[in-house]
């Protein structure tokens, strides 16, 4: 390492780990924490940083992206999102394997960590598929792609629909000990559905996708969980349903993890009305309760990780009638104001639950570096705001993305560094 | 002045009270002009309206048609089949390139709900809803008051009951949004796979059962099977349909008043609605079609900038306001 060694003065260290919150310096040298507390003098030729009034924690781990290389680079690329990744206050992201072609062999694991390193910005982590082509039929090599690289197994964008394939995937993952994170849709009951079932996709028209299509799932693999032992780890979860469901299987003792995206705990249904495509994601936004259910989930923990999803679209695609429009929304650079606003602001949870959310979960469950502030650790650390209030404006995105419900809106919290590995990849 | 109903017409929902007794009342005057030998006359010269039809239509389609060329305005009909649609060029596209030449208005029939929202929000021209996928029909719903208040006077506390496939039907949600706002009360029968599971959010009263459908009415409007709507079986057989829920000669019989019959066409004739009862003399089918033309030509007339009080005179040929 040549970089210099980072002095972060005066800023508030929260480190839910080791319930750390308290006023002081943090020292980074040779891509490690070298000491965090108190007043550090540093060593000459250190860049120092003032951190006053700001939140020094862990850096935030995302366990959900889609970065869209190989196949899309006109959408996004592992360097373009690894960038929004860091502006948005993030040294570690999880890249699913939905890619063209599909992320299901050692080969493409490789491409995807070695355009990661290229990147020099956020760590990628990339996802192997679960089955081979992601077409639910036959187990995908899953030790190969852990030696090259692989972190963890999905068959994200589409659900594993063979309980028998999800039950051995989850116990062929026992061997290696990784999460096994399933897209929760019975596309039987949500075919064709473009918003949630109820009263509004009466109105509009629109087919909708009723919340047991999603619930039906989770409780499928919680109980392949149990049967198998296999950890389970539910992607974008968006019903009061599931989350009763997960806290059943977790009093249990059911080897189960569960994520929520920003928009799930913040927007409803509503923002659908007039045919916005940009409110359109799958599963989709739900009702005011189910918002409250979720909200809650993530202060009890029987969410253990917010996530976003990230997911770039072209405007042209976007820019079509609803029906015709494919899910998703961007969120690597909202996530963290998003989550503030809505969960922070109104003092549903802590800052310090924040951080363990959005850093310390997610980095244990899915064993990536990062998610302390222990001296000795890997130097992946987050500077942030948390009261800053800003005016979402796509256009300044360093995703290629520009696709979020966000646009325009108030958010309160915004990243000011990012260091990874001991090195500054971003500051505002 | 303002345009009496904005821009648009995307549909019933968004429209006052007042704003649909205004076409409805505009409309009376455009009806004797298709009973005139030379039914044309001079209120719309000068203006191009566009037929932009990216479904199959023969009513609605030459109903549109009819009611532009009665007002003198110029028309141009766009198939799907025939244009650059087939070649992938997108809705928006089409539209401004029709824009780039200089057109006032579209009417357009399209597959996806919402698709007539996203058009008017992009075009300066005013667009017409002919029917957006599962959302709206709002002309279908004006034509289908039009003909119930012609028949039942004023529709306050009237029963109108809509019977059948409401799940996949814009002309139901139109009539639903229509009906109430005039109101009146209303009714949805057919089998609970074809109703929205979130029905009742419509304001509307639900009957399992037809034959307590007819006790209840003043009014069915039987709505059409949408067969090419349906992505799986919503129902076991068109025999059983008929047998279950087919608005027959029998049924109505037993009704303890007589039931105006509406239906939006195209008939499955044994399926939805017996031959002898479309037929009938309590059908009222054809006459909802010739108010169809009628119905058009208000809204044209209102959103070209008409003067609802010149409406009458404008048949003479008095300009727009």
């Amino acid at each position: 390492m040549t970089e210099r060694p980072l002095l972060l003065k005066g800023g508030r260290l929260m480190d839910p780990g080791t319930s750390r919150d308290e006023i002081g310096d943090l020292l980074v040298r040779d891509g490690r924490i070298e000491s965090a507390g108190g007043v550090i003098a540093g060593p000459d030729g250190a860049e120092r940083i003032d951190c006053k009034g700001l939140v020094v924690s862990p850096g935030f781990v995302d366990v959900h992206v889609h970065l869209r290389e190989p196949g899309r680079e006109d959408v996004e690329t592992v360097a373009t999102g690894a960038a929004a990744a860091a502006a948005g206050g993030f040294t570690s992201i999880c890249a699913m394997p939905n890619t063209d072609p599909v992320t299901d062999n050692q080969a493409a694991v490789g491409f995807t960590v070695r355009q990661g390193i290229l990147a020099r910005q956020a760590r990628v982590f990339p996802y192997g598929a679960i089955s081979v082509g992601q077409k639910g039929e036959q187990l995908a090599e899953f030790g190969e792609m852990i030696e090259a690289g692989a972190v963890a197994f999905s068959d994200d964008g589409r659900p594993v629909v063979s309980a028998h394939l999800m039950r051995t995937a989850l116990e062929y993952a026992r061997t290696f000990d990784v999460p096994v994170a399933e897209h929760c849709e019975d596309a039987t009951l949500a075919q064709g559905g473009a918003m949630n079932e109820g009263a509004l996709s009466a109105r509009l028209g629109l087919k909708g996708i009723p919340t047991e299509a999603e619930e039906i799932f989770v409780i499928r693999d919680i109980l392949l969980a149990r049967r198998t032992g296999g950890r389970l780890h539910l992607c974008h979860m968006s019903t009061k349903g599931s989350v009763d469901l997960i806290r059943w299987g977790k009093l249990q003792g059911i080897p189960v993890t569960a994520e929520v995206c920003s928009h799930h705990i913040s927007l409803t249904e509503d923002e659908v009305t007039g045919y916005n495509t940009n409110a359109k994601m799958n599963p989709p936004l739900r009702t005011a309760a189910d918002v409250a259910s979720l909200q809650e989930a993530v202060k009890d923990g029987t969410i253990d990780i917010l996530a976003t999803d990230h997911a770039p679209h072209h405007y042209d695609e976007k820019e079509r009638e609803f029906p015709q429009a494919p899910n998703g929304v961007v969120g690597l650079e909202t996530a963290l104001g998003v989550n503030i606003q809505w969960l922070v602001v109104p003092e549903i949870i802590t800052l310090a639950t924040l951080v363990e959310r959005m850093s310390c979960a997610p980095a244990r469950i899915f064993k990536l570096p990062g998610g302390t502030l222990r001296a000795g650790g890997v130097a992946d650390i987050t500077v942030f705001n948390p009261t800053e209030q800003w005016i979402v404006n796509p256009a300044e995105f360093r995703s290629k993305g520009r696709n979020t419900p966000y646009a325009g809106r108030k958010l309160t919290g915004r990243t000011v560094a990012t260091i990874v590995a001991g090195r500054l990849v971003f500051r505002r | 002045m303002t345009a009496p109903l904005g821009k648009d017409l995307l549909g019933l929902a968004p429209l006052s009270a007042e704003q649909i007794r205004l076409i409805l009342d505009t409309a009376e005057p455009f009806k004797e002009i298709s009973e005139r030998q030379i039914k044309k006359v001079p209120t719309l010269r000068g203006m191009t309206v566009v037929n932009l039809f990216f479904e199959p239509s023969t009513r609605t389609r030459i109903s549109f048609e009819f009611a532009e060329k009665r007002l003198s305005a110029d028309t141009v009909n766009v198939a799907t089949s025939g244009s650059s649609v087939v070649k992938g060029e997108t809705l928006v596209d089409t539209a401004r390139n029709l824009e780039a030449m200089r057109i006032d208005m579209v009417v357009m029939r399209h597959p996806s709900s919402g698709a007539a929202q996203f058009l008017a929000e992009r075009i300066e021209s005013n667009v017409i809803n002919a029917g957006d996928g599962m959302h709206e029909h709002p002309t279908q719903g004006l034509l289908d008051l039009l003909t119930l208040r012609d028949r039942l006077g004023d529709l306050t506390g009237k029963r109108v009951c809509l019977v059948g496939d409401v799940l996949h039907s814009r002309v139901a949600r139109s009539n639903i949004a229509g009906l109430l706002k005039l109101g009146a009360e209303v009714a949805v029968c057919g089998p609970r796979s074809l109703l929205p599971n979130a029905v009742d959010a419509l304001g509307v009263s639900v009957f399992e059962r037809i034959e307590d459908a007819i006790e209840w009415a003043d009014a069915l409007n039987v709505l059409r099977l949408q067969f090419e709507r349906m992505t799986a079986g919503y129902i076991p057989s068109q025999r059983e349909y008929n047998r279950v829920f087919g608005v027959s000669r029998a049924r109505l019989d037993r009704a303890p008043r007589d039931l105006l019959i509406l239906h939006p066409g195209p008939m499955n004739r044994g399926v939805e609605i017996d031959s002898d009862v479309a037929d009938g003399p309590h059908s009222v089918i054809l006459h909802q079609v010739t108010n169809g033309v009628a119905v058009r030509m208000a809204v044209l007339y209102l959103l070209a900038g008409g003067r609802p009080d010149l409406a009458d005179a404008a048949k003479g040929g008095e300009a727009r306001a």
